[in-house]
C-alpha cells in the first residue's frame, strides 16, 4: 500500500509537472537522455515526435537547437532557448516563448549536437518551411531542395502538396516530387514511372536529375561478374585504340606500363658507365633504334626492367574486357533513363534548332539595321560610302552622349533617336554638298574620298572619348530575355532591334513609293537629265536622299550602340558587312538587303553552330563563301532586269 | 630596247641613280660602314620606308595603270612577310633549342629536336605540334618559293574568280577588302598555325648570323634598294610598248578594248597576280627589318592607307607612287613617333601624335578632290612652265 502510494504520489508529480511545462518541454523530457547526448544514430525519434508534433512552436526551437542556441537548466534540467550576452543568459521558454530573468551563464548548459545531428534537424526542418505562410520562404526551401536534393525531402515535400495553396508553389511542387522519386522512390517501379512522367521535358532540373543516372565507371575484368549494370563492352580498334586500352589495362594494375620514350630516356642516362650505355657510346643514341638497342642490352643483363613484348601486350588485351558499367545497380532504371533523355535530346535539338533561328534572325536584322542606310546612298543613288560605318559610330555616341546629360534611360533614348537622326543627316548632308557632289561620275574617287573621311572621323573620335570603350545603357525594361523553356530565349533587345529593322523597312518603303521625295529621288537615279527638265533639283534631292541615308545610319548605330561597345572602331566592325549584305542582296533594291542580310545572318549563325568554339572562323567562312556566291550571282540575289540594270 | 628605250623613259635613269646616291649616301652614313651620324634604328625605318615604296609601285601599277582600285594588296604583303618569317622563326628556334639541348646527358632525337622546336613556337598559342603549313619551313629554298608561291597563288584564284564573273570598279574593290579581312580574321585564329594575334616574332635575328643589327640593317638596307630598283626597272619594261598600251586601254574603256578583240580577264589576271607577287617580295623584306608580325598589320585599312600613299604621290606614274609612299610614311613616323612638336593653342594643345590621322585623312580628301594626280603632279607644272618659256 505504501509503495502503491508513492508510485501514485511519483506519478502525479511527474503529471503535474508535465502539465505545468507545457507540451513541447514534455516532449523534450520525454527525450532527455537522447537531446543531452545526442547521437546521429539514435536522436531519430527525438526529433521524429518534436516535428511531427503539430506544435507551431517546434519550428522555432528545432531551429535553435540547430543554431547550438538550446540550453539545459542544471537546476530542473528544462530546455530553454537561451541567448548570451557576455557572463549572461536570458532563457526563453520553449513553450509560450516568454523570456525569463537574466541568469548566470553557468547555471545552464548549452546544448551542442554535432554535424550529423544537426542535419537531421535541418531535413526536419524542410516540413516547416515547406508550409511556412510566407510564400518566399517557401520558394527559398524549396530552390535549396532542388540544389541539394535528398531522400529526406522527399516524404516532407509531398506532404506539403495537398495544403499548398498558391498554384504556382504548387506546380513547382509537384515537379520537384518528381524530380526526386527519380532518384530517391522507394520500389524501382515508382522510379521507373517517374522518370518515364518527365520524358521531353526541356527544364534544366530534369536533365541535371536523370544524368547522374547514366554515370558510369571504366572497369576492367577478365569477367563480367553478374548483376553488373553494363553500360557498354569497349571493342578494341572501334571505341578505344590499342595504346588507350592497354594504359587503362595498366592503370587498373592488370598489367605492366610500357617504356615511354622519356623513361626510355631517364633509363639509358642513369644507366651510363665509361661513355657508353649497354655497349652502345653516347654519341650514337640520337635516334630510336640505338636507344633500343641500348635499352635491350641493359634489360638482358637485367639493370632496367624488360620492354613490354608485342605477345605480352596483345595477351594482356586479350584476356581483359574493359566496359563502361552504371553507378546505378537496376537496368530497368537506367533503361527508361536513357529513353526519357532520348526523347529530351530530341525535344532539345529541335528547340535549339528555333533558338539558332532567332538568333539568325536578330542577327540578320543587326546586318539589315547597319545596312538599310547604305542601301539609300549605295543601293538607289549608287555612291559609295566608306564612312556609313563611322556615321553608325556617330549615332552610337549620340545616345552615349545624351545619356551624360538625361539619367532617365528611357527618356535619354527617346531624346538620342532623333538626335542621332539629326547630327548624322547634317553630316550626310555636309559631306554630299562638300565631297561627294564632284565626284559623282568618278566612284572609285569617292570610294577613296570617304575612306578620308573615315580615317578623319574615327581618329577624331578616339581624340574626344578616347580609345576605351563607351557604355550605353538600355533603359530597364528592355533588359532581360523572353524566356520560352529552359532552351530557348531572346532578350529584349534583340526583339527590340528585329522591331526597329522591320519599322525602317516599312519607312523606305513608304519613302520611296509614296513620297514625293521618293518619286524624284527614283527619277533623278534612273534619269537625272530628264528629271531635272521635269522641273526637279537633282541637286537638292540628292542631297536630301544621301541625308536620309546617312540619319538613318545613324539612328541604326543608338540601336547597335545598345548592345555591342561603342568605340571609334564600332563602324569598322559593319562597314564590310553592311556592304556585302547590299552587294550580295542586289543593288537598287531593298528586298535584296533584307534577303542579303537574312542570308548573311542565317550563314553565319550556322556556321559558328557548326564550330561554336570559333567566330572569328566563322566570319572568314562566311566571307569566302560570299564572294564564291558572287561567281554565280554576280549582280545579287535580287537582280534588277531591264534599264533600271544599268550599264 | 637599249638607248631608244632610255630615251623614252628619263625618269627610269634618274630614279634610279637618284635611288644608287641615296643607299651609297645612308651607307656612308651608317654606324656600321660609315660615319655612324645615322642611328640602326633609323636606318631600318629607312629600309621599310623602300619596302614600302615597293608595294606602293605594285599598287601604282594595279591601280594606276590597270585601273583596279585593289584593297588587298597589302596582304599579299603580309603573306610574302608571314612565309619568309616561318623560316627565321624556324631557324632561330632551332638554334636556341639545340644550344638549350647541348648539355643533356643523352644527345636529343630529332623528333625530340622538333618536338622541343615546336613547343618553343607554339606554347602561346597551346600547342605543341608542327601544323601541316610548317612542312617547309626547315627550308630556306622552299620557303622563298612559298613567298612567291602563295600570294600569287591566291591571287590568281582569288583574281580569276573576280575577273571571270566580270567584278569591276567599286564591286571588286570591296570583294578585294573582303578577302582581306577575311585572311585577317583567319590569321587571328589561334588554330590558323601561325600563332594567331602573336604572329612571328623575333625575326630581326637572323639564325647563324653573328653580326650585330647595325649591319644586318644594312644588308637588308641594300636588299630593299636593289629589289626597288629591280621593280621598278621590271614595271617601267613591262609597261611598255603594245602589253602597256593595252593596260592603259582597259583602264580608260574596258569595253572598248574588249570589243577590239583583246583577252581583258587576261591582262588583268596577269597584272592583278605579278604585282600581288611584287607586294610579297616587298613583305618578304619588309617583315625581317620590322622584326614582327601579326594579322594586325594586314586589316583591310593598311591596304587602304596604300592606295592612300598612292594616291598622294600620284597615281599612273611609278615616281608618283615611291614619293607618296616615301613621304607619307616617313611623314607618318615623325609624326607618330612624337618628334613633331606640339601646338599649344593656350585652351587646347594639339597634339600630333592624335592629330596625324585627322590631317591625314582631311589631306587625302583633299587630294582626291583637288589634285588628283597628286604630287606627281607638280613635275607636270614644271614640265609645262619650261614649255611655255
Amino acid at each position: 500500500m505504501k509503495r502503491l502510494f508513492f508510485a501514485c504520489l511519483a506519478v502525479l508529480a511527474w503529471a503535474t509537472a508535465g502539465q505545468a511545462e507545457g507540451p513541447l518541454q514534455d516532449i523534450l523530457q520525454q527525450h532527455r537522455a537522447l537531446i543531452e547526448k545526442p547521437s546521429r544514430t539514435s536522436i531519430g525519434p527525438a526529433i521524429n515526435d518534436i516535428a511531427s508534433s503539430g506544435l507551431p512552436q517546434a519550428q522555432s526551437m528545432l531551429q535553435a537547437w540547430e543554431a547550438k542556441n538550446l540550453w539545459q537548466r542544471d537546476a530542473d534540467g528544462l530546455f530553454f532557448i537561451g541567448k548570451a550576452a557576455g557572463a549572461e543568459l536570458t532563457l526563453t521558454d520553449v513553450d509560450t516563448g516568454e523570456a525569463l530573468a537574466p541568469v548566470e551563464k553557468s547555471a545552464a548548459e548549452q546544448l551542442k549536437p554535432n554535424a550529423g545531428v544537426r542535419k537531421l534537424i535541418s531535413s526536419a526542418l524542410v516540413q516547416f518551411q515547406l508550409s511556412d505562410p510566407d510564400e518566399t520562404r517557401r520558394l527559398q526551401s524549396l530552390d535549396s531542395i532542388a540544389r541539394r536534393p535528398e531522400a529526406d525531402h522527399l516524404a516532407p515535400l509531398q506532404a506539403s502538396i495537398e495544403t499548398e495553396e498558391n498554384g504556382a508553389i504548387r506546380a513547382r511542387k509537384e515537379r520537384l516530387v518528381k524530380l526526386l522519386s527519380i532518384t530517391f522512390a522507394e520500389t524501382v517501379g515508382d522510379r521507373v514511372a517517374a522518370i518515364q512522367g518527365v520524358s521531353g521535358d526541356l527544364n534544366l532540373e530534369v536533365r541535371a536529375a536523370l544524368n547522374p543516372l547514366l554515370a558510369t565507371t571504366r572497369k576492367v575484368t577478365d569477367q563480367i561478374p553478374a548483376g553488373e549494370n553494363v553500360a557498354k563492352i569497349m571493342r578494341l580498334g572501334k571505341d578505344l585504340t590499342e595504346e588507350q586500352a592497354y594504359a587503362v589495362l595498366v592503370d587498373a594494375g592488370f598489367a605492366r606500363p610500357r617504356v615511354s620514350p622519356t623513361a626510355l630516356k631517364d633509363a639509358l642516362a642513369a644507366n651510363i658507365t665509361d661513355g657508353t650505355v649497354g655497349g652502345v657510346p653516347v654519341a650514337n643514341l640520337t635516334d630510336l633504334e640505338a636507344r633500343i638497342r641500348a635499352y635491350t642490352a641493359l634489360a638482358e643483363a637485367g639493370t632496367v626492367p624488360p620492354f613490354v613484348t608485342d605477345d605480352e601486350f596483345r595477351e594482356a588485351l586479350r584476356t581483359h574486357v574493359i566496359y563502361d558499367a552504371y553507378n546505378e545497380p537496376n537496368s530497368d532504371v537506367t533503361n527508361a533513363a536513357k529513353a526519357s533523355l532520348k526523347a529530351i535530346d530530341l525535344n532539345v535539338s529541335m528547340n535549339q534548332a528555333m533558338d539558332l533561328g532567332l538568333d539568325a534572325l536578330s542577327l540578320a536584322s543587326i546586318y539589315f539595321l547597319a545596312a538599310i542606310g547604305l542601301a539609300i546612298t549605295f543601293g538607289v543613288m549608287g555612291v559609295i560610302n566608306m564612312a556609313h560605318g563611322e556615321f553608325i559610330m556617330m549615332g552610337a555616341y549620340t545616345g552615349y552622349v545624351v545619356q551624360q546629360f538625361i539619367p532617365n534611360h528611357t527618356l535619354s533614348l527617346v531624346v538620342a533617336l532623333p538626335l542621332a537622326f539629326i547630327i548624322t543627316f547634317a553630316a550626310g548632308v555636309a559631306m554630299e554638298r562638300l565631297v561627294i557632289r564632284k565626284l559623282y561620275h568618278r566612284p572609285l574617287e569617292t570610294l577613296l574620298a570617304t575612306f578620308g573621311i573615315s580615317i578623319a572621323l574615327q581618329q577624331l573620335a578616339k581624340n574626344i572619348f578616347g580609345t576605351q570603350a563607351r557604355p550605353l545603357t538600355a533603359p530597364g525594361w528592355l533588359d532581360g530575355a523572353w524566356v520560352l523553356n529552359d532552351v530557348v530565349s531572346i532578350s529584349f533587345i534583340r526583339i527590340a532591334i528585329f522591331v526597329l529593322a522591320v519599322g525602317f523597312l516599312c519607312l523606305f518603303l513608304f519613302i520611296m513609293k509614296k513620297t514625293r521625295l521618293g518619286l524624284e529621288t527614283r527619277a533623278v537615279t534612273q534619269n537625272p537629265r530628264m528629271a531635272s527638265s521635269m522641273g526637279i533639283n537633282p541637286d537638292k534631292v540628292n542631297m536630301l536622299t544621301f541625308g536620309l541615308g546617312s540619319g538613318i545610319a545613324g539612328i541604326a548605330g543608338v540601336a547597335i550602340g545598345l548592345f555591342a561597345k561603342v568605340t571609334s572602331e564600332l563602324g569598322n566592325d559593319y562597314i564590310v558587312q553592311s556592304f556585302m549584305t547590299v552587294v550580295v542582296g542586289g543593288v537598287g533594291n531593298i528586298w535584296g538587303t533584307l534577303a542579303g542580310a537574312a542570308m548573311i545572318g542565317t550563314l553565319q549563325k550556322g556556321i559558328e553552330w557548326l564550330n561554336p568554339s570559333n567566330t572569328l572562323a566563322a566570319q572568314t567562312f562566311m566571307i569566302i563563301f560570299i564572294i564564291i556566291f558572287i561567281q554565280f550571282r554576280p549582280r545579287g540575289i535580287v537582280a534588277l532586269k531591264g534599264r533600271a540594270a544599268g550599264d | 630596247m637599249g638607248k631608244s628605250f632610255i630615251k623614252n623613259h628619263p625618269t627610269l635613269l634618274i630614279f634610279l641613280a637618284l635611288l644608287a646616291l641615296f643607299t651609297l649616301g645612308v651607307t656612308i652614313m651608317s654606324e656600321a660602314y660609315g660615319t655612324a651620324f645615322i642611328s640602326t634604328s633609323f636606318v631600318k625605318t629607312l629600309g621599310k620606308t623602300l619596302c614600302l615604296c615597293l608595294v606602293a609601285i605594285a599598287m601604282d601599277v594595279v591601280w594606276g595603270y590597270a585601273g583596279i582600285l585593289s584593297l588587298g594588296h597589302f596582304a599579299f604583303f603580309g603573306l610574302g612577310g608571314y612565309m619568309v618569317g616561318m623560316w627565321l622563326m624556324y631557324e632561330r628556334t632551332q638554334e636556341v633549342v639545340l644550344r638549350s639541348l647541348e648539355n643533356q646527358v643523352i644527345p636529343p632525337t630529332e623528333t625530340e629536336i622538333s618536338d622541343a622546336i615546336a613547343t618553343q613556337i607554339f606554347g602561346v598559342v597551346g600547342s605543341a605540334d608542327f601544323p601541316l603549313i610548317w612542312s617547309f619551313a626547315h627550308s630556306l629554298t622552299l620557303q622563298l618559293i612559298l613567298v612567291v608561291a602563295v600570294p600569287g597563288l591566291l591571287a590568281l584564284v582569288f583574281g580569276w574568280l573576280a575577273f571571270r564573273s566580270r567584278v569591276t570598279g567599286v564591286y571588286l574593290s570591296i570583294l578585294t577588302q573582303a578577302m582581306t579581312l577575311a585572311l585577317a580574321l583567319y590569321l587571328f585564329q589561334n588554330d590558323s598555325g601561325l600563332r594567331g594575334n602573336n604572329g612571328l616574332s623575333g625575326l630581326q635575328n637572323l639564325p647563324h648570323v653573328t653580326a650585330p643589327q647595325s649591319e644586318i640593317s644594312m644588308w637588308f638596307l641594300w636588299a630593299s634598294a636593289a629589289a626597288l630598283g629591280l621593280g621598278y626597272l621590271f614595271f617601267t619594261m613591262m609597261l611598255t610598248g603594245k602589253f602597256g598600251m593595252v593596260v592603259k586601254g582597259i583602264r580608260d574603256n574596258e569595253q572598248r578594248v574588249r570589243f577590239l578583240g583583246y583577252e581583258v580577264e587576261h591582262y588583268k589576271l596577269f597584272l592583278f597576280t605579278v604585282t600581288a607577287i611584287v607586294a610579297a617580295v616587298a613583305g618578304a623584306l619588309y617583315y625581317p627589318q620590322a622584326g614582327i608580325i601579326n594579322p594586325a598589320e594586314i586589316m583591310p585599312i593598311a591596304s587602304i592607307y596604300l592606295a592612300v600613299w598612292v594616291a598622294i604621290g600620284g597615281r599612273g606614274r611609278l615616281y608618283g607612287a615611291v614619293i607618296g609612299a616615301a613621304f607619307v610614311s616617313l611623314l607618318s613616323t615623325w609624326f607618330t613617333g612624337g618628334q613633331a612638336p606640339d601646338i599649344p593653342l593656350g585652351f587646347y594643345t594639339i597634339s600630333w601624335v592624335d592629330w596625324w590621322q585627322v590631317l591625314l585623312g582631311i589631306s587625302f580628301v583633299l587630294v582626291t578632290l583637288y589634285a588628283p594626280k597628286g604630287i606627281g603632279g607638280l613635275f607636270d607644272l614644271l614640265k609645262c612652265k619650261e614649255v611655255q618659256k
